[in-house]
Parts: C-alpha cells; sequence; structure tokens
C-alpha cells in the first residue's frame, strides 16, 4: 500500500535542492560582491575621493569627465594638466605622457596614479571611456543640440 | 492532434531529426551572416566619436551576448538532465560547451583588440571584463570536468552542479556596468531600446541572428556526435547506415 503523504518524487526533491542551491549561492556571491564595492570597481569619482573613500598614499584610479576649458599643455608637449569631474567635486590631474584618441574635454576619463601632497592627482596611466551611443558624425551635432540643459551621467 | 514530444527526448530519434535539422539552420546562418558583414561594412555611417573602428562591435556584441545565452541554455539543459535523469539533456549541455567557450572567447579577444585603439589598453581588471573571463573559464571548466569522469553518467552529474552553479555569473556579468564604475560602457542593447544608428543596428542584429543559427547548427551537430560516441554500443547504432560501411 502506497502513503498518501510524503509523495514527494525523487525529480522535485532534486529541483527543490537546485533552486534553493542556486539562490543561496546566488545570495553568498551577492553578499560578497556588496562588501567588495569598493575593490570592485574600477575606479572612485571626485567626490569619493574628497569624501577620503579612495586610499591614501598609495595608487589608485579615479574616473569622471575632464572638465571642459581645463587641459593645458607644457611647453615640453608631453606634460599635460586637467581636471577630473563628477559635476560635484573635481580633481586636478597631472600626466606626463602619450594620451589615448578618444581623450577630449567633457568625454570620460580613467586615470590611474597617486594623490600627491600637492592635492593634485599625479596620473601614470589615462584610459578614455567612451560612452554605449553610436552614430554618424552629422547626427551627433543635432543630439548635442537637444542634449544640452539636460543632465550629464558620470559613471553610475 | 497528439503529438509525442518525449519521442524526440530519446538519442536514438533526436540523432536522426537533428541531422535533418543541421542545413535548415546553417545556411540562413551564413547568409545572415554575409549581410551582416556587408552592412557593416558598406552601409553603416563611420561613428562620430570612434571612427571606423568601431565596427568590431558587429562581432563584439553578439558574441557576448550568445555567450551569456549559451551559457544559461547549457545549465538549463544540465538541471534537466539532473532532475529527471535524461541523457539527451545532458548531451545536448555538452555540446552546447564548446560553442559558448569559442563565443566568450571572441568576445574578449575582439574587446582586447577594441580596447587598445578606443581606452588605451588591451585589458583592465574591470568588473565586466573580469567577470566576462570568469564566464570562459566556466566553461573550460565544465569541458575539463566532464572529460575527466570516465563514466559519462557520473561526468553529466559532476559538472551540470558546476554549470548550474556558474549561472550566477551571467546576471553579474549583464549588470556589472550598472553596479560598479567600470571602464567599459553601458549596454548599447537594452530592453528598452537600442542607443545605435539604424544602419549599424541592422548590421549587428543580422550578425545577432546569424551567431545564433550557428550556434544551434553547430551544437545539432556536435550533438549527433555525441550520441553516437556514447550509444556506439547500442543495436540502433550498429544498424546505421552510416555506422556499416
Amino acid at each position: 500500500m502506497r502513503k498518501k503523504r510524503n509523495n514527494v518524487k525523487p525529480r522535485q526533491k532534486k529541483l527543490m535542492f537546485i533552486i534553493i542551491g542556486v539562490a543561496l549561492v546566488a545570495a553568498a556571491v551577492g553578499l560578497v560582491l556588496f562588501a567588495l564595492k569598493n575593490n570592485v570597481s574600477l575606479y572612485f569619482t571626485p567626490t569619493q575621493v574628497y569624501n577620503k573613500e579612495a586610499p591614501q598614499g598609495r595608487n589608485f584610479r579615479i574616473g569622471g569627465l575632464v572638465e571642459a576649458g581645463s587641459v593645458k599643455r607644457e611647453n615640453d608637449g608631453l606634460t599635460v594638466h586637467f581636471t577630473i569631474t563628477d559635476t560635484a567635486r573635481s580633481m586636478p590631474v597631472v600626466y606626463k605622457g602619450i594620451l589615448p584618441d578618444l581623450f577630449k574635454e567633457g568625454k570620460g576619463v580613467v586615470a590611474q596614479g597617486k594623490l600627491e601632497a600637492d592635492n593634485v592627482f599625479h596620473a601614470e596611466e589615462v584610459l578614455a571611456k567612451h560612452d554605449e551611443n553610436y552614430m554618424p558624425p552629422e547626427a551627433t551635432h543635432a543630439v548635442e543640440q537637444a542634449q544640452k540643459g539636460q543632465n550629464v551621467r558620470v559613471g553610475k | 492532434m497528439a503529438i509525442n514530444w518525449f519521442k524526440y527526448s530519446a538519442p536514438a530519434t533526436f540523432y536522426e531529426l537533428a541531422g535533418k535539422l543541421v542545413p535548415w539552420f546553417a545556411w540562413p546562418s551564413a547568409l545572415l551572416f554575409a549581410i551582416g558583414v556587408y552592412i557593416g561594412f558598406f552601409v553603416a555611417p563611420t561613428d562620430a566619436v570612434q571612427g571606423e573602428a568601431y565596427r568590431i562591435i558587429f562581432i563584439h556584441v553578439p558574441s557576448s551576448i550568445l555567450s551569456m545565452f549559451l551559457y544559461l541554455i547549457m545549465a538549463g539543459y544540465a538541471a534537466l538532465g539532473l532532475i529527471f535523469n535524461t541523457r539527451l539533456s545532458s548531451m545536448m549541455a555538452s555540446a552546447l560547451a564548446p560553442t559558448g567557450a569559442l563565443f566568450a572567447f571572441i568576445s574578449l579577444w575582439t574587446g582586447a583588440l577594441w580596447g587598445k585603439p578606443m581606452w588605451g589598453a588591451w585589458w583592465v581588471w574591470d568588473a565586466r571584463l573580469t567577470s566576462e573571463l570568469i564566464l570562459l573559464f566556466l566553461y573550460l571548466g565544465f569541458i575539463a570536468l566532464h572529460a575527466s569522469i570516465d563514466d559519462p553518467r557520473r561526468a553529466d552529474r559532476a559538472s551540470a552542479l558546476l554549470a548550474i552553479v556558474g549561472s550566477v555569473n551571467v546576471p553579474i556579468i549583464y549588470f556589472s556596468v550598472k553596479w560598479w564604475n567600470t571602464l567599459h560602457q553601458g549596454s548599447t542593447v537594452k530592453f528598452t531600446g537600442t542607443s545605435m544608428h539604424v544602419a549599424m543596428q541592422q548590421a549587428m542584429f543580422s550578425v545577432l541572428a546569424a551567431c545564433w543559427l550557428y550556434a544551434i547548427a553547430v551544437t545539432l551537430a556536435r550533438v549527433r556526435s555525441i550520441i553516437l560516441e556514447r550509444e556506439r554500443n547500442t543495436q540502433w547504432v550498429a544498424e546505421l547506415p552510416e555506422a556499416r560501411s
């Protein structure tokens, strides 16, 4: 005689194990990643640096937009001064080397280096960050006009 | 009309069906790929910011999408094999893995080729790139684990667990550019729409469709080989015309 109770089939049991297992693993991974949020992120924003969330006295990356009108080149042709901004805070950066082609005022940038005592970020490497929009040159002008006044998204 | 769907869950019947289906996916795939490449190179306009180099997106994005979707499908088949003890599901999981790994590799490789001229670096350890690299390692781990166990049914169960647990990585890849600061830009293809010129979209979605059809065709062809290999001692394989010669 078969009992009515306890009639969970083995396949249902396995399915339950898999669902619970995946949920547990996802929760564990989620908690770890949340705890390591600052380590997972590639760079700090100027606001985070200002709030002393960035590591002190050692290398880190800072990211944001190159502030419009801030790029100045020294006479040696290699040393560049510019400001990285997240529209709330900004950070002066000095870099000696070749900049990527996409480096432009108002565009995204990620710089690696150290914040020195002069409160200037001395970059050893500068990377350009482009956005996810692709369009022909004719279309950009129109879009720029439309976007004027709209807030610029930085980083996140 | 009742169709017996379970008929095709038997390797012997699916072997025949898969053989018939392969050309129906392979030829459209080749055609769509040719269309996509043509639009991509000759119709799609130059990008305002990135110039001509952006055109690598037409292979980069489809292969990235495929690498993630194929992983979920593989994990799904592996789970079916584990839950229902169906041999064919596990064989499908094994057949999907090399194609998924190939797409993950293409995604990383084309990404590096694209990153150097645009960002200024071949590789950065940002969340998007690292999680995609982990995806490639999960595929390779799945293949290696399966190959390291002699008994195919035990190999199926062990590698199924790896595949299922690893599926946690897929949403991490997708949302990495939202959750963390990354050098990689946000998604161009979103649920809400695509931030791209129309001709560029046509090229990318043609190649994407071609990649899907390619993945299906190659998986079906590969699962036929796996079926033959695993069922080589059975009567029906011995009776196959291609096995007799």
